[in-house]
């Protein structure tokens, strides 16, 4: 019998949900044991990091890895499986594009720090400790991973071969993708590296409301109005994300009466996901007058980072906001 | 400091129709204005993705124009309204990334206000420079020693070995 194929499954800066939706592929997930030797998965197994640095390069034949790169630590384990692995997914939303995480690129290492170890209302910490990556022990030097500025994808780290969209990936998409390694695996075509595997149309794609080109003269958040269960919720005044997300979800939220924000990330061919919510914004404004166009942005789109990049800005094309104390 | 004045990298998405042709006007009338802009032309200011704006100041410019036909001029009659309202959208998510006002401008120009727009970015140009320079890029780097902490790691998981022996 010849030896399974290898499967790594990592986590660095993530919620964990990326771990459960691969349990949410339910009994499948037997079959994924069947056909893999699970060799590193913190969250199931106790197999530990050292055991991988032993290995040859390139023996694991796959690694799902999920979650951005937000310290030293995880950009070590991300060299390591890159090194280790031959095929490298990133997995969901965090490892593809940031996502929630990645949010603390609008602060740095400084400001966070300063604010959960010393500001929070919950914190006492009279001393002002903050973590220091180097502490002298009697028993000699201890260190613990060094903290960035800025939050970075997977790819932004290390070389990805394949990226697997949402926060978190749908179970059918896990176990398609799966399927389609161990076939290749087996000698049939995989897609070319770089690819996201996934859909390449948009949730409006999958959305079954009316849309009729209607143009607004402002944008409502959701608790400030109920909107009806057929209209496009974005001709309706929501800020609605469909049109710039990659389909794949069925189109939930829409489908729940609540706007899509995003989480399935940039459908093929956008650049910068807030790029092109800001072109798609702009053409359903109801004014030709700048200072009501201004105004209207202004009241409808208190956070437009958050609103625009909610899962996505350290995949943005400026990554992050400006950091002041970084003018070497 | 350096006594060396900053010269503000702009890049400048010209209309074809009107901004490109004004600024061949201050060009061809030796009008004033300064060499710190290099400019790309497009068809129409509606032409400008807000990537492009992004992509530029990613790439270390200082600051971007976009100019277009007055509004009721474009040639593919609304598009520069929409120039209009992209440019705002960009501006105040640009500005709660931390970049300045200034940085960013759309500038109507008509084929014939070549002096409009060399005095549009003259006035820039100074802004800008008011300003210092950007470089973006420099907000991408990393500064508290991770690289010797990610080399450190294999040699103490090694320790660790060793003890756990
Ligand atoms: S904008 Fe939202 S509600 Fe409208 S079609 Fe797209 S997904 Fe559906
Ligand atoms: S043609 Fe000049 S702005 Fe549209």
């Amino acid at each position: 019998m010849t030896a399974k194929p290898k499967l790594a499954l990592y986590w660095a800066a993530s919620c964990g949900g990326c771990e459960i939706a691969v349990l949410a592929i339910d009994e499948k997930i037997l079959e994924v044991a069947a056909a893999f030797d699970i060799v590193l998965w913190p969250v199931a197994i106790d197999a530990k990091v050292r055991d991988v640095e032993k290995m040859a390069d390139k023996s694991i034949d796959v690694c799902l890895f999920n979650g951005s790169i937000r310290n030293s630590e995880q950009e070590y384990m991300a060299q390591l499986l890159r090194r280790k692995s031959k095929i490298l997914v990133a997995f969901g939303s965090c490892a593809h594009e940031g996502c929630i995480p990645g949010l603390a690129n609008l602060s740095g290492r400084e400001a966070i720090f300063d604010y959960v170890y010393k500001k929070s209302p919950s914190v006492d910490n009279p001393q002002g400790i903050v973590p220091q990556p180097e502490y002298e022990a009697p028993e000699g030097t201890l260190h613990i991973p060094v903290f960035y500025d800025t939050v970075k994808t997977l790819d932004q780290t290390v070389d990805v071969d394949y990226y697997v969209p949402g926060c978190p990936p749908e179970a059918e998409n896990i176990y398609a993708i799966v399927k389609a390694v161990v076939a290749g695996l087996g000698g049939a075509p995989l897609p070319p590296p770089g690819t996201v595997l996934g859909k390449e149309t948009t949730v409006c794609d999958e959305c079954a409301r009316t849309r009729a080109e209607k143009k607004i003269t402002g944008f409502k958040r959701t608790w400030e109005m109920i909107p009806n269960e057929t209209d496009c919720l974005l001709e309706q005044g929501l800020v609605c994300l469909g049109l710039a997300t990659r389909a794949g979800c069925g189109a939930l939220c829409p489908k729940v009466n609540s706007p899509c924000i995003g989480c399935h990330g940039p459908n093929v061919e956008v650049e910068d996901f807030g790029a092109r919510m800001m072109t798609a914004l702009a053409s359903v404004i109801d004014s030709q007058d700048p200072v009501e166009i201004r105004r209207i942005i202004q009241e409808g789109i208190p956070d437009p980072v958050g609103t625009f990049y909610r899962f996505s800005l350290p995949h943005s094309l400026l990554r992050r906001s400006a950091l002041s104390g970084n003018g070497h | 400091m350096s006594d060396e004045r900053f010269e503000p990298k702009i890049i400048a998405f010209l209309c074809n129709w009107c901004s490109y042709r004004a600024a061949d006007l201050a060009g061809t009338a030796r009008m004033k204005y300064q060499p710190n802009v290099r400019t790309i032309r497009v068809m129409c200011s509606g032409r400008v993705d807000p990537a492009f704006v992004l992509k530029a100041f990613a790439l270390g410019a200082d600051g971007v124009m976009i100019a277009g036909c007055h509004p009721g001029e474009c040639h593919y009659l609304e598009q520069n309204y929409k120039a209009m309202r992209r440019y705002e959208m960009l501006r105040h998510t640009l500005l709660a990334m931390g970049v300045e006002d200034h940085r960013l401008r759309l500038q109507w120009a008509s084929a014939a206000e070549g002096n409009v727009l060399s005095a549009a970015i003259n006035e820039m140009i100074e802004q800008v420079r008011a300003l210092g320079p950007l470089n973006w890029p420099r907000f991408w780097s990393e500064n508290g020693g991770h690289q010797e902490a990610i080399e450190r790691l294999p040699h103490e998981h090694a320790e660790a070995l060793e003890v756990s022996r």
